[in-house]
């Protein structure tokens, strides 16, 4: 899964004055061609750091998403369930590894990501920040989240950088996987007992907020992405990907009789256009910027993960320490 | 052959395997490095696949659906042995475990491959090339890390002096142990121990690590008859909590 509306905020155009203006015109026109800029290539200082930035974000939204349905993993009901569920969230966290790869091509190595993610330096996907309550949330995260994730990556994963768009294609083929296996499993649930129902509808209630707000904030808010599209950083627009992603899905959930928690939403007409009540962003703020229901609880775990397997860390780079005497 | 001897086998089988997948689930997440949360969810989906195969053949011989067998017996109805329901610990305790398991799982996968009762020998023989990777990763890892620092070299050998009571108790006889033998099933505990310890001796003796004398050591025995630690019922609530809420629902 991933998180989509990265946030650009440090963006800062004034670099790109220190450029090499032949260089830079060359490096654009390649982009133009359609051709992918590999880690050797020269590139602005900007680009890199916007990918390094991007890539990171998402990596850390594949390790730290695996973290509500891996609470499931252990309760999975039956041993189907239980098979899939372990599956499907390690593939989440191979995705990490392939993107810190991705992202190490461009010279910043997984153990500063890390640490950058523990000292609450770079950020990922907000939706993680709120908790799954149920088996019917780890559902819904499974179904509808890796959905918005998929409309995300489709789209990057034409993006001008080589490293991270292979990385795309190979993640978006897990993911369609997962689509699937989150489909079914909220199929049973809205198709069983009346327990499951009310389950599945509650865990819905609690997600749609989040879902909404997956593609980050309103284009009409956000700055400075003319130069990243123009470099094929950012692929669609978050409007885009919110309106595809609601064309696609909104029918499916109904389909399942499934109440949507929002009187406002429905398809205009003439437009073609969603409409539905606006998110909170300013809770989005809030949540992004530490104060939601699990960002205390999320960073904790990763840290005491850190620090519980730095002695394995510290043996891998010294494996042939120095000669030590056999323990008598 | 007694039906009853190769379902008690069958059961020792699937819940140590059942067990040790569900803890080697849980560092999903959590490892030291992603490499190795990796590896260790790829292990407990293959354990929890080899359980599933062996409650199948159990259910073939007359018990309850698989997932009912699982997830609705209670700690006293399990037949694994109780290493594999220790809590994970540290990644040592959790590695040392894994070898002195899977050194021992190869064996009677490679026993039973050869089995006179055909229904078992297939399984094996189908899943044993799975446990071949298991053994690799565990002694791989032990190698690597029991010749490194000194403080990996501590912790691992502080864990196998811990782990080694409850590795012994893996070898507990079931009470059917010669008719078993006798009727061609497997060799035993007894010679699946004999072998065992040559395997891990081969790989500890390429580490700074030190094997305990396994003759002063009392085997933590117990599991194979249903007694277990105070670690077992809590992680049993727990794989049974959503299945639980309905156990006539199709999940």
């Amino acid at each position: 899964m991933y998180g989509g509306g990265n946030v650009f905020e440090a963006t800062k155009f004034d670099d790109l004055q220190t450029e090499d203006p032949a260089k830079l015109a060359e490096f654009e026109a390649r982009i133009a061609r359609g051709e992918k800029i590999e880690p050797t290539d020269w590139m602005p200082e900007l680009y890199r750091k916007q990918l390094i930035r991007m890539i990171e974000q998402h990596a850390h939204s594949e390790i730290i998403g695996s973290l509500p349905e891996g609470t499931w993993i252990t309760r999975a009901p039956g041993f189907r369930r239980k098979m899939a569920q372990m599956a499907k969230v390690q593939d989440e966290v191979g995705h990490a590894q392939l993107l810190y790869s991705a992202a190490e091509t461009l010279g910043k190595s997984r153990e500063q990501m890390l640490t950058d993610l523990i000292n609450g330096k770079s950020k990922y996907s907000n939706v993680f920040n709120y908790p799954a309550l149920t088996w019917a949330d780890s559902n819904i995260i499974s179904w509808l989240i890796d959905a918005g994730a998929i409309v995300n990556q489709m789209a990057n994963a034409r993006g001008s950088y080589g490293p991270y768009s292979r990385a795309l294609e190979r993640i978006c083929a897990e993911e369609a996987f997962h689509l699937k296996y989150g489909h079914d499993a909220v199929v049973h649930m809205a198709t069983g007992s009346p327990k499951q129902r009310e389950m599945i509808q509650a865990a819905l209630n609690r997600w749609w907020g989040p879902i909404m707000t997956f593609f980050g904030p309103s284009d009409k808010m956000s700055t400075h992405t003319e130069t990243l599209m123009r470099w094929k950083v950012k692929m669609a627009s978050n409007d885009e990907c919110r309106q595809q992603f609601l064309d696609m899905y909104v029918p499916k959930i109904w389909e399942l009789g499934l109440t949507i928690p929002d009187p406002n939403l429905k398809k205009n007409a003439e437009t073609g256009q969603w409409e539905f009540t606006e998110p909170d962003w300013d809770e989005f703020k809030r949540v992004i910027n530490g104060d939601g229901p699990c960002n205390a609880e999320r960073l904790a775990v990763r840290r005491t993960a850190e620090e519980r397997g730095a002695w394995v860390r510290r043996a891998l780079l010294n494996p042939k320490a120095k000669y030590v005497k056999p323990l008598a | 052959m007694n039906e009853l001897a190769i379902k008690d086998l069958l059961y020792k089988l699937a819940d140590d395997q059942l067990i040790l997948g569900h803890r080697n689930s849980e560092w999903t997440g959590f490892g030291p490095i992603l490499e190795e949360d990796i590896a260790f969810s790829s292990m407990a989906q293959d354990k929890i696949g080899h359980s599933l195969a062996f409650y199948t053949l159990l259910h073939e011989l007359g018990e309850s659906e698989p997932d009912t067998v699982a997830f609705t017996r209670n700690a006293n109805q399990f037949h694994n042995s109780q290493l594999v329901e220790l809590p994970n610990g540290e990644y040592d305790f959790s590695l040392i475990r894994h070898f002195l398991y899977d050194n021992a799982e190869i064996i009677r996968f490679e026993m039973l491959a050869q089995s006179s009762y055909e229904p078992i020998a297939k399984v094996a023989t189908k899943l044993k090339g799975e446990v071949k990777y298991h053994v690799l990763h565990a002694n791989t890892w032990i190698k690597n890390l029991g010749s490194s620092t000194e403080e990996a070299i501590l912790r691992l050998q502080s864990s196998l002096t811990e782990a080694l009571p409850y590795a012994l108790g893996m070898f507990e006889h079931s009470k059917y142990e010669q008719e078993l033998i006798d009727a061609g099933i497997y060799g035993g505990e007894e010679a699946v121990k004999i072998k065992w310890l040559k395997r891990i001796q081969a790989v500890i003796e390429q580490t700074a690590l030190k094997l305990p004398d396994l003759e002063s050591i009392a085997p933590k025995f117990g599991g194979r008859y249903g007694e277990h630690t105070e670690h077992l019922q809590p992680l049993l609530d727990e794989m049974a909590e959503v299945f639980k809420i309905d156990p006539t629902a199709e999940w």
